[in-house]
C-alpha cells in the first residue's frame, strides 16, 4: 500500500480482483499500444499470466483503435468477452465500447472530449478525468495532448496499485532511446496520472492478487517477434520477403537480426522473387524462410510447387488476415487453409502446421525449421493477425539445449549419388559440394528420374508423385495423437487449430463447470493430419469444429471441410464467422448449443 | 578435388544440347566453356542456373551444380545462391521472353542491388520454345502466331533498360562472332558486380535471317565499339550507343566500379558481429529475450 499515491480514505473500499480486463479506446495515434505493452511486460515482470488484444485500423495513422489487457493472477486463456474496466479517450470510443463494459464496470473517460454520459445508469460507473487538458497542463509546453498515453498508464498504475518502480524503470527503457525530452516528458506525463486524486471522483481501489509466486520473470512479446525468435533458433540464416500487414514486422526483425548471425535477409521487390530468393539460399544448403499474408502467399505458389516437386526445404510464414484480395489487412481470419495446403498448381503435397498461442509461434518456427530440413519440402505455418499483434508472457525457452549453429554440407558426394532415391528421402548436394564421379546434379522443375534427370515417361510421373505423397503420409504417421482437453468419450468435442485455442479451452472448462461433456481437441498439424483423429472422434455424440472462416458452398468452415472428405462422417460439423475479430468464449458456447439443439 | 587437374571442356559437357540444329545457342555455350577452361575455377564452385525457355536448358548442357528453375525468376534465385553463397561463381542464363518480359522487374532489381553474378541473355527476338509468340524483342512488323498482322507494340531496347537498372557491366555481342563473344564473357566475369551480356542468338526456325545485318559473312557490318573513343564509364554516352539504329553497336556499353550487395551485406555482417563480439547463436537469442522481460 505504500505505493498508493492517493491513499484511500476510510469510507473507500479496496477491491480484490482475481483478474482484469482493461480496454482501452482511443485513435491509433495515440499510443494506447503502448500502454497495453507497458501492462503486458509489468505483467510478465511480477509472475502473472497475461494476454493482450489488440486492433488496429488499416490506415497509417488516425482511426480508432482499442487495446484490450487481461491480467490475470492464473491461466490466462483469453483477451476476455467483456472488459472490467473500460478507458474512453473520444465521444466515438465511448459511443462504441461501452457496450463491451460487464455490468458493475468502471468507465473512465476523457471528461474534454466525452460528453457527460447519462450518470443514472448504475450499471456503470463513471469516472469522468479530464486526461487531455491535464497532460498538456503538466507536460507543458509545445507537446499538446502526446503524453496523454503514459498520464492513463500512470493513472492505471495508481487504481491497481502496480509496482511503480518497475513501471518508472520499464518507461525508462523505452523512451530513454529516444532522448532527453522525450523521457521527460513521459516521467511528467506518468507521475501527474499517478497523483491525480482519483479519490475525489471513484471511491474504489483495486488490487489485483498475486498467483503463487513462481520465482521466475516471464519473458513478453507478440506473437511475430516470438516466431521471428523461433526461426533463429532453427538455424534461419537466409531469406527474403516483401512487406505486407501483418507480416511486416517479422521480415524487419529478421532483416536487422540476421547480420549478427553471419546472415543475409533480403527485401525483395516483389513477393515472387521473395520466395525464390529464399529458394535460392535453400538450394545452396542453407535453412532458409519467406513469409507474407494471404495475397503474397497467393503470389508465392507457383515457386512454391517448384519447391515440392525440386523437393527443397523452405519454411514459409503466412500471418492470415481477412480476405478474399485485400480484403480485411488489419483483421484476424482463418481463411488461407485451403490455400496452404492446395493452392499450387499440381499434385503439390506440402507440410503445414499452426501455433495455438504467442508461446507456441516460437516452438512452432522451430519445428518448421526441423520438418523441412528432414522432409526436404516447403512448410507453410499458418499463424494469424490476433496471435502476430498480441502480446502474451510465457516462460523464456531453454535457449542452450535448443540452439544448434547450422552448418554448410559441403562433402563430396559419392559417384553413385542419387538425390531423388524411389526408396528414401532426399537429400540435395548443395552447390560446392564435389562430386566424386564428376557429375553435377542439375535441381529442375521438370519431372525428372532419381539422378534428378528430366524425364517424361508416364510410368517415372506416377512414381515421383507417389514417392513425394508417401514422404508428407510419413510424417502423418509419426505424429502423437493429438491430447484431449477434458474427458476421452462425452457428448460434444470441440475441434480448432489456430489462435482459436485459447477461448475454445475457456469455452470447455466453463461448460464442464456447468456440468457439460464437452471436450476440445486442438490441431497443431494441418497437413498431413494425425492418423489418430476417427477414433478420437468416435467416442463423442458431436464433433464440432470452430473456424474463423467461411461455411463455404456445402456448409462446412475448410478445416471441417477437410475432416469430412477424409472421415466421410456426418456428425462433423462446424461453426464459422467472418467478422474479423477473435472468438469470444461464450459465443463459442452459444454457437455449439444451436448446433447440438 | 585434386588441386592440379585442369579444368577442361570434356569435364564441363553434359548431356547434348536439344536446340534444333543451327541454333545461335550451340555457340554461347561453345564459347562459355572455353572461357571457363581458361579461368580455372574450381569445378565444384561453378553455379549455373535459368527459368524457362529454349535458351533456358543452358544448365542440363554444362556439367556443373545447376538450376532449372521456374519462367522469369532465375535472376532473384541466383541473387539468393550469389548472397548466401559468395564462394560460389554463380552464372544466370535466358532468354527475351524470360528476362525482358515475364522477369523484366526483376532484372531492374538484380541490376540496382548490384549482386555480384553474371547473366546471359540469348536474345533471339522471338518465342522459339512455344513456338512463334511475339517477344518484347520483336520489332514493330514481325509477323507471328499473336501478331499474324505484324507486331504492333514498341520493342524495349535492352541496353537501355540495362544501363537505366543500374547494371555495373552491359555489353552486347553476336552468337556468330565467337571470339568476341569469349572476350566479353571473360570480362563479364571478371567484373565485380552484376554483369550482363546481350547475345543476339538467331533462332533459325522461328526467325532465321534476323541477325545477319550484323554478321559480316552474311554482308552485314559487326561493328565493335572502339573503347578509345566511347569512355564506358560515361552512362549518357552508353544511352547514345543505345539508341543507333538497328544493327547498332557491339561490345562493352557501359561499365562502374560500384559497391556490390554482396559487400555492403557482409560489410554489415562484419560490423555487426564486431559489435557482438562474434557471440554464438545461443548468446545472441538469450540477449534478445532479455529485452522483453
Amino acid at each position: 500500500m505504500s505505493n498508493t499515491a492517493a491513499p484511500a480514505s476510510s469510507d473507500h473500499s479496496l477491491i480484490e480482483l482475481q483478474d482484469a480486463v482493461i480496454r482501452f479506446a482511443g485513435n491509433s495515434q495515440d499510443g494506447i499500444q503502448t500502454i497495453g505493452a507497458f501492462l503486458a511486460k509489468l505483467a510478465g515482470r511480477s509472475e502473472r499470466e497475461v494476454m493482450t488484444y489488440m486492433t488496429i485500423p488499416s490506415t497509417i495513422s488516425g482511426g480508432p483503435s482499442i487495446f484490450q489487457v487481461h491480467l490475470g493472477s492464473g491461466e490466462v486463456l483469453s483477451p476476455g468477452d467483456e472488459s472490467d474496466f473500460l478507458v474512453a479517450f473520444y465521444q466515438h470510443s465511448y459511443e462504441n465500447h461501452i457496450s463491451s463494459l460487464k455490468k458493475g464496470g468502471v468507465c473512465i473517460y476523457d471528461s474534454d472530449h466525452v460528453d457527460e454520459p447519462d450518470l443514472e445508469n448504475k450499471d456503470i460507473v463513471h469516472v469522468g478525468i479530464p486526461i487531455t487538458s491535464t497532460t498538456v497542463e503538466a507536460i507543458g509546453g509545445s507537446a499538446r495532448d502526446r503524453g496523454k498515453n503514459i498520464f492513463v498508464l500512470g493513472l492505471v498504475a495508481q487504481l491497481f496499485q502496480l509496482k511503480k518502480e518497475k513501471l518508472v524503470s520499464l518507461v525508462e527503457r523505452q523512451f530513454g532511446r529516444k532522448g532527453e525530452g522525450v523521457l521527460r516528458n513521459a516521467m511528467v506525463a506518468f507521475d501527474a496520472g499517478f497523483a491525480y486524486p482519483i479519490g475525489d471522483v471513484l471511491n474504489m481501489a483495486f488490487n489485483l492478487k498475486s498467483g503463487e509466486a513462481t520465482g521466475e520473470e516471464k519473458v513478453t512479446m507478440d506473437g511475430n517477434t516470438a516466431m521471428t525468435l523461433g526461426l533463429l533458433a532453427g538455424g534461419v540464416r537466409f531469406g527474403a520477403g516483401y512487406p505486407i500487414t501483418p507480416w511486416s514486422t517479422i521480415m524487419e526483425q529478421l532483416r536487422s537480426e540476421l547480420p549478427k548471425y553471419g546472415g543475409v535477409f533480403v527485401q525483395a521487390e516483389d513477393e515472387l522473387a521473395a520466395v525464390s530468393i529464399a529458394l535460392g539460399c535453400a538450394y545452396s544448403g542453407h535453412t532458409s524462410v519467406t513469409g507474407s499474408s494471404g495475397p503474397g502467399l497467393s503470389l508465392k505458389m507457383e515457386a512454391l510447387s517448384y519447391a515440392t516437386m525440386a523437393e527443397l526445404p523452405l519454411i514459409v510464414i503466412n500471418v492470415q488476415r481477412g480476405g478474399p484480395s485485400t480484403g480485411l489487412p488489419t483483421s484476424v481470419e482463418q481463411s488461407d487453409l485451403m490455400q496452404a495446403i492446395y493452392g499450387s498448381h499440381g499434385d503439390c503435397p506440402r507440410i503445414v502446421i499452426a501455433p495455438k498461442d504467442v508461446e507456441d509461434c516460437f516452438y512452432v518456427a522451430v519445428e518448421a525449421c526441423e520438418l523441412a530440413k528432414e522432409y526436404s519440402c516447403p512448410v507453410i505455418v499458418l499463424t494469424d493477425q490476433a496471435l502476430a499483434t498480441r502480446i502474451e508472457a510465457f516462460t523464456e525457452p531453454d535457449l542452450e539445449s535448443l540452439v544448434e549453429e547450422p552448418e554448410l554440407d559441403q562433402e563430396i558426394r559419392a559417384e553413385d549419388f542419387k538425390p531423388y532415391p524411389l526408396d528414401g528421402l532426399t537429400r540435395h548436394a548443395p552447390p560446392g559440394a564435389p562430386m566424386e564421379g564428376g557429375k553435377y546434379p542439375v535441381v529442375t522443375g521438370l519431372e525428372h528420374d532419381e539422378w534428378g534427370h528430366p524425364s517424361g515417361n508416364p510410368t517415372m510421373h506416377a512414381r515421383m508423385n507417389a514417392r513425394r505423397r508417401e514422404k508428407i503420409k510419413s510424417l502423418g504417421d509419426k505424429l502423437p495423437a493429438p491430447e484431449i482437453f477434458g474427458d476421452e468419450e462425452g457428448d460434444v468435442l470441440v475441434v480448432g487449430w489456430g489462435s482459436t485455442w485459447g477461448p475454445i479451452r475457456e469455452a470447455v472448462i466453463r461448460a464442464r463447470e456447468n456440468g457439460k461433456a464437452y471436450s476440445a481437441l486442438h490441431l497443431r498439424h494441418m497437413n498431413p493430419l494425425p492418423n489418430s483423429l476417427a477414433e478420437q472422434f468416435k467416442k463423442f455424440s458431436h464433433v464440432i469444429v470452430v473456424e474463423m472462416n467461411d461455411e463455404g458452398l456445402y456448409g462446412s468452415g475448410q478445416l471441417a471441410t477437410l475432416l469430412r472428405a477424409r472421415y466421410c462422417d456426418p456428425r462433423i460439423q462446424s461453426t464459422c464467422k467472418t467478422d474479423g475479430l477473435t472468438y469470444r468464449v461464450q459465443d463459442i458456447l452459444d454457437r455449439i448449443d444451436a448446433i447440438t439443439g | 578435388m585434386s588441386e592440379t587437374k585442369k579444368l577442361t571442356k570434356k569435364d564441363l559437357t553434359a548431356d547434348h544440347p536439344t536446340w534444333c540444329p543451327g541454333c545461335g545457342d550451340f555457340a554461347v555455350l561453345a564459347a562459355f566453356y572455353k572461357v571457363l577452361e581458361k579461368l580455372q575455377f574450381p569445378h565444384e564452385k561453378i553455379c549455373t542456373i535459368a527459368g524457362i525457355g529454349c535458351s533456358s536448358r543452358f544448365p542440363y548442357f554444362v556439367n556443373s551444380h545447376g538450376v532449372h528453375f521456374i519462367h522469369g525468376r532465375a535472376l532473384p534465385f541466383a541473387t539468393g545462391v550469389s548472397l548466401s553463397r559468395p564462394d560460389l561463381h554463380v552464372f544466370a542464363f535466358g532468354g527475351d521472353g524470360d528476362g525482358y518480359s515475364i522477369g523484366g522487374n526483376h532484372l531492374d532489381h538484380a541490376a540496382r542491388k548490384n549482386v555480384n553474378l553474371t547473366y546471359v541473355v540469348m536474345d533471339n527476338f522471338v518465342y522459339g520454345l512455344t513456338k512463334k509468340q511475339t517477344s518484347p524483342t520483336s520489332p514493330e512488323g514481325f509477323k507471328s502466331k499473336t501478331d499474324p498482322t505484324g507486331a504492333i507494340d514498341r520493342p524495349i531496347n535492352p541496353m537501355k533498360k540495362l544501363v537505366y537498372g543500374g547494371a555495373t557491366f552491359v555489353a552486347r555481342t553476336h552468337a556468330t562472332q565467337v571470339k568476341h563473344m569469349m572476350q566479353v564473357f571473360e570480362r563479364a566475369i571478371l567484373h565485380p558486380g552484376f554483369s550482363v551480356v546481350e547475345v543476339l542468338s538467331e533462332c533459325v526456325v522461328f526467325y532465321p535471317g534476323i541477325f545477319d545485318d550484323g554478321n559480316p559473312r552474311k554482308g552485314g557490318e559487326f561493328d565493335i565499339i572502339d573503347e578509345e573513343e566511347h569512355d564506358v564509364t560515361d552512362e549518357n554516352a552508353a544511352y547514345q550507343i543505345a539508341t543507333l539504329q538497328y544493327p547498332g553497336k557491339f561490345g562493352v556499353f557501359f561499365e562502374e566500379d560500384r559497391p556490390t550487395k554482396n559487400d555492403l551485406e557482409q560489410k554489415w555482417i562484419d560490423d555487426s558481429q564486431q559489435k557482438t563480439g562474434g557471440a554464438g547463436a545461443a548468446d545472441l537469442l538469450k540477449d534478445r529475450f532479455a529485452a522483453f522481460k
